[in-house]
């Protein structure tokens, strides 16, 4: 039984054409890219061709404008600090209720040290109200971080249109973008982004590498300090071999944009029709006519998320649950939380997220193997009435802690 | 994922005892909101033995919640309610080789499903007593809701402190950050301002001896109000901040805060505290207010 890979949104398979580019760079070419001779001369010319993918990838204007980080958190962090420390009079930060942590998790820290944080709200579909976002707008604000597209349910956020909107205000605007990379179109030189967040691993490159794109003349404060590496404003001696890996894996992804949006998503909406047809009370979430082509996040209800992830693990199917009973804490996702999604439902959420290494053969075998599963766990579920194949007619009520 | 034992991960893909106990005679009805647990435990006890002839449950909650659910049934059938009733969430977490820091909850759930159907059959209510908070330290998995009570009912200040006390921070360490978040927070909400540690206070007169305790004059009774607030000074002063006695009419005593207590944040907690010195040596009910209200009192 073959294992199938369905939480590409958590990580990607790093492409073997992108390892086979890294290769010779770990130990023929293993200069400092920064150094005079020849070892270092060729390392420097390869950094300097993967800086040239990513800019054509993401449209920027310049190539200077590429600053190479440790990853999307590292990225993330740097925006929204350097905007904080280059226009020290502002002490506002607007955000969204449904970011990465590593937007959210900063934030929370920001707001102990004295600044004001205002996260915006969605509707029960993910969705920003834009008249909200405009009447936050003040010459307080140091910059406003959103998210290109949501990692637990693909949702997408009109970011180009708020940066407009920020830009005419005079204010930063930075977005996470590390899942719409490669899967929504991108032309940076046409928008009015400032800061954008992009990471190797999801995009089938390696892990340990990201990207911190930055508008030539947008202020900026640098998060270390040392050498001249990325002109100061990133130093530390390159990661050579994740930079030209990346810059194969951006190169790819341009090449594939057509297979991400079509058959990829063609994939998806059959896995999750599929499954919804064969399901009683499931639902998709997010906002289904405008999300990623390859997310598909569906709450089960009644029944918890690690449950049925453990169940699918024994079949060789690996998903990711909303529920954050997997990963550590014990609150439910707090994007189904900021949607109004029950708790009984945003327990049960599960996160499907395609590739274009998914087969038509891998979706069948996986909406062949969900029912089961939910039909299980709802039979030793005290909210199921497994008789009526529906939920308890006398609603659960247990004493809660 | 988790690292679960062999025990958990069989007793989670095949677990015991599962479905509606139709013959039930005590159901309890438990679950934790933080972690979107709930567990109903069914017994069949014997009533004229006691001893628990069947037991069944319904679980919804993760991958180790169902495992003690189906432990805690294997656990308890054949006993009598009493003895069940000594088997902890240790004895639950226990029968499966152990659980992780994160999910040790489960097993307290089980416990309470336990007494809850237990309550339930002897006709009693069951109240869940327990409170749950952020998983602080996992090394030796205490939450912050223990971190906090103990604090309290010790009068704790310092890390080390609750280090000490609930063994939380005493192996990784890399929770420390988060220890000193709860104690400021506990701290704050109490009111005690830190200057005023009770552990310092002189012990407190006998009941009998104070109760006697002769009227004393004007002037004596000023005196002592001056002593009480140079003893506090030397705390004051060692957080860069002060107190002066401007003046003291009828159970009022003005005083001005000076240095860093200016303006500080637990500058009313500060008074209190002080005030609350005053009460237990003085033994009478007085009042210490910032001197800048006895010039609107003028």
């Amino acid at each position: 039984m073959t294992p199938i890979y369905l939480d590409n949104n958590a990580t990607t398979a790093c492409d073997p054409a992108v390892v086979a580019a890294m290769l010779p760079f770990f130990t023929e070419q293993f200069g400092n890219a920064s150094s005079i001779h020849s070892f270092g001369n060729q390392v420097g010319l390869a950094i300097k061709a993967a800086r040239s993918q990513i800019q054509a990838l993401l449209g920027a204007e310049h190539d200077s404008e590429i600053i190479f980080t440790s990853g999307g958190t590292e990225s993330d962090n740097t925006a929204i600090l350097s905007a904080l420390k280059a226009q020290p009079d502002r002490k506002t930060i607007i955000t969204t209720k449904v970011e990465h942590p590593a937007v959210l998790a900063f934030c929370d820290r920001l707001e102990k040290e004295g600044y004001v944080v205002h996260k915006l709200g969605v509707d029960g579909r993910g969705r920003l109200d834009l008249d909200e976002y405009r009447s936050l707008l003040n010459d307080r604000v140091a910059i406003v971080s959103v998210m290109w597209a949501n990692n637990e349910t693909g949702t997408i956020f009109p970011v180009e249109e708020m940066a407009e909107i920020a830009h005419a205000r005079g204010i930063q605007f930075h977005t996470d973008a590390v899942q719409a990379v490669g899967k929504i179109p991108i032309d940076l030189k046409r928008s009015k982004i400032d800061m954008l967040s992009l990471s190797g691993h999801k995009l089938h490159g390696p892990k340990g590498i990201g990207v911190l794109y930055l508008r030539r003349g947008t202020r900026y404060r640098a998060l270390f300090h040392g050498g001249q590496q990325e002109r100061g404003r990133r130093p530390g001696t390159e990661n050579s071999t994740g930079i030209i890996g990346l810059g194969k894996a951006s190169e790819l992804v341009m090449q594939h944009f057509s297979t991400e949006n079509q058959e990829v998503r063609y994939l998806r909406d059959k896995l999750e029709k599929g499954i919804l047809a064969q399901v009683p009370r499931a639902f998709p979430t997010g906002d289904l006519n405008n999300r990623l082509p390859n997310t598909s996040s569906i709450a089960f209800e009644f029944v918890e998320g690690e449950g049925i992830l453990l169940l699918l693990n024994k079949l060789g199917i690996a998903a990711s649950s909303g529920s954050a009973c997997t990963s550590g804490s014990l609150e439910p996702s707090h994007v189904m939380r900021a949607m109004g999604i029950p708790y009984t439902a945003a327990h049960g959420t599960i996160r499907f997220s395609l590739s274009r290494y998914n087969t038509l053969e891998e979706v069948e075998r996986v909406i062949e193997a969900v029912p089961p599963i939910i039909t299980q766990l709802r039979k030793i579920s005290p909210y199921w009435n497994e008789a009526t194949n529906s939920p308890a007619a006398q609603a659960f009520a247990p004493a809660y802690a | 994922m988790w690292d679960y034992t062999e025990k958990v991960k069989e007793h989670f893909f095949n677990p015991r005892n599962t479905g509606v106990l139709e013959e039930a005679n005590g159901v309890g009805d438990v679950g934790s909101i933080q972690c979107g647990d709930a567990l109903r435990l069914m017994l069949k006890v014997e009533p004229e033995t006691e001893i628990i002839l069947d037991a069944k449950f319904q679980t919804f909650g993760c991958g180790s919640a169902i495992a003690s659910s189906s432990a805690l049934t294997e656990l308890v059938k054949g006993k009598t309610l009493d003895e069940a009733l000594t088997i902890s969430n240790q004895d639950i977490a226990a029968y499966l080789d152990g659980l992780p820091p994160e999910k040790m909850h489960c097993s307290v759930m089980g416990r309470e499903a336990l007494q809850a159907a237990i309550a339930n059959y002897r006709g009693e209510e069951w109240k869940d007593d327990h409170e749950e908070g952020e998983l602080i330290c996992k090394c030796y998995a205490i939450d912050s809701a223990l971190i906090e009570s103990v604090v309290r009912e010790n009068s704790l200040t310092t890390l080390e402190q609750v280090t000490h006390y609930t063994k939380a921070g005493g192996a990784c360490a890399s929770c420390h950050e988060k220890i000193e978040e709860v104690l400021q927070r506990t701290l704050a909400a109490q009111c005690s301002a830190p200057a005023v540690k009770p552990a310092e206070k002189p012990e407190p007169a006998p009941a009998a001896a104070s109760a006697e305790k002769p009227k004393l004059t004007n002037l004596q009774r000023m005196r002592k109000i001056e002593e009480i607030i140079e003893s506090v000074r030397p705390m004051l002063q060692r957080d860069h901040g002060d107190i002066e006695i401007v003046d003291i009419v009828g159970k009022n005593i003005y005083v001005n805060l000076k240095g860093a207590c200016m303006g500080c944040a637990l500058e009313a907690a500060t008074l209190g505290s002080i005030q609350q010195k005053l009460f237990e040596d003085l033994g009478e009910y007085v009042r210490l207010l910032p001197a800048s209200q006895l010039e609107m009192a003028h």
